[in-house]
């Protein structure tokens, strides 16, 4: 077995180990497709009459990044409660690929979240094209990427739940500004590949520096 | 390693600097045909800009260094830079707020790129600090800070495309200012100012990592004598 | 405010930044020479009893 595959698997295994106890546990998912429909719910009554489509979908974004964020507070739960992350670290496996495994497992969470939401917000406000669509893919891994290893820094800290949407929200602005954008903008095509750099540039920069934030 | 003794002789230089920089802005450049007396605000909050860019790219190499080569003094020193960086940034925004109520009527537009960016960054590393002060002291604790501010320096041209991809449809008012047709002297003095902020920003972290360092090594004689 | 009187506080507003870092950097001093003051106490006293 090659060193990619056995990485690969290494990844795949631990995605599904998150899969796994969720489905069990239950205790984040629902939470997160409750929010969002909530989320984007209260929007109708905080925005007032004859807001244009577009102000909607600026919202909707902020129902996405916030949903993501109570899905990653509780990412590295199950391992900071079993203590397990110590285990994780110590096992032969490559220490990024534990955050490409757990970036995988928050990325399923949140898709499913997206699958809400999207039809949801074509229900109440306005239509979805492809080109929005495609943004928030783009974005959703972005979100994931970073997320991960935000939150990962966050266990560490004392403050855990408050810190985390402090460090997540500033490197999350160009990514709304790319999925608003890819909604809302006759250029869409030029938001889509902007996404496709932050995505670019920084999961490979938290595939390089995740070591260094689990290791005691 | 000792601090050298030139501290003293440094910020000498850089008081000298300053003064002659501020005469040069106040003074003696001539004063800009299309903007008025207003323009002279630029000669300082351009370069105090230019230099937080520099005080987070420093920081970002610090913290480079201390992932690759580690190294003890490398965690302080990238610290005792990003905290320039932020004062710097600070200064940054509330010059050219100053600046653009003077231009334009407004202490804010969104239609300014560069304020809007510096205002990201701004949040990006007060998180830092936040960041810093929630973590326990340790290895771990310089090794997150670390990895916080290279994903800084990464954010930096990032959020300068997204804000400039932005201007161009979300926020639509954009307040135009021509670059300054700039002449000789002008130039000369902007040349000036620039090198007196970058070599305060310069003293200002030798002297704030003095302390630091004094700090570290009294709360470890501490523990040596009790 | 004129423009004069903006470009007058845009100085003035760095100039304060300067000037409250050193009020910082001072009492930073202060609290030091505190701290060094009680250590030399801590190594009297040892080197007394010791």
């Amino acid at each position: 077995m090659s060193s990619l595959t056995l990485y690969a698997s290494d990844v795949v295994a631990l995605a599904r180990k998150d899969l796994r106890l969720e489905l069990r546990a239950r205790d984040t998912l629902p939470a997160m497709l409750l929010f969002v429909l909530s989320t984007l719910v209260v929007f109708h009554f905080a925005l007032p009459t004859g807001t244009s489509a577009d102000a909607a979908y600026g919202l909707l974004w902020i129902a996405i990044v916030f949903t993501a964020l109570l899905g990653l507070a509780r990412a590295w739960a199950p391992e900071r409660e079993g203590g397990a992350l110590d285990g994780l670290v110590l096992a032969p496996c490559d220490r990024s690929a534990i955050w490409l495994g757990k970036t995988l497992a928050v990325l399923v969470f949140l898709t499913a979240a997206e699958l809400v939401a999207l039809p949801a917000f074509a229900l109440f406000f306005a239509p979805v094209d492809l080109v929005a669509v495609a943004g928030v893919v783009l974005a959703s891994v972005g979100i994931c990427t970073v997320g991960s290893l935000l939150a990962a820094m966050a266990a560490a800290s004392r403050g855990r739940e408050v810190i985390l949407p402090l460090l997540f929200l500033p490197l999350a602005i160009p990514l709304i500004v790319g999925g608003v954008g890819a909604g809302i903008s006759p250029q869409g095509a030029s938001y889509l590949s902007f996404l496709a750099l932050y995505d670019l540039v920084f999961a490979i920069l938290a595939w390089a520096t995740f070591e260094y934030v689990i290791t005691e | 390693m000792s601090s050298r003794n030139n501290l003293p002789l440094l910020a000498f230089a850089t008081a000298a600097l300053l003064g002659i920089a501020v005469a040069l802005a106040l003074l003696v450049a001539p004063e800009d045909v299309d903007q008025g007396v207003s323009q002279r605000i630029f000669y300082f909050h351009v370069p105090i800009a230019l230099t937080a860019y520099l005080c987070f790219g420093l920081g970002a190499w610090k913290a480079l260094r201390l992932l690759w080569v580690g190294g003890e003094r490398r965690d302080l020193e990238s610290y005792t830079w990003i905290h320039q960086g932020t004062i710097f940034g600070a200064l940054t925004l509330i010059t050219g707020s100053i600046w653009a109520k003077a231009s334009w009527g407004v202490w804010w537009s969104w239609g300014s790129n560069q304020l809007v960016l510096f205002l990201v960054l701004f949040l990006f590393y007060c998180a830092y600090f936040m960041l810093r002060f929630s973590v326990d002291e340790g290895a771990r604790r310089e090794r997150i800070c670390a990895v916080y501010a290279l994903f800084g320096v990464a954010l930096i041209p990032v959020s300068f495309f997204a804000i400039r991809l932005a201007s161009d449809f979300i926020h639509p008012t954009v307040f135009t200012r021509e670059g300054p047709q700039m002449t000789g002297t002008m130039f000369g003095t902007f040349l000036v100012c620039w090198a007196a902020i970058t070599l305060l920003a310069y003293v200002m972290y030798r002297i704030e990592l003095v302390g630091k360092r004094t700090d570290a090594n009294l709360r470890e004689l501490r523990e040596a004598l009790s | 405010m004129s423009q004069g009187q903006y470009v007058a506080l845009a100085y003035g507003v760095v100039l304060v930044f300067v000037l409250l870092w050193v009020v910082i950097i001072a009492a930073k001093l202060s609290r030091l020479e505190r701290e060094t003051g009680e250590l030399a106490d801590l190594a009297r006293e040892r080197s007394a009893d010791g």
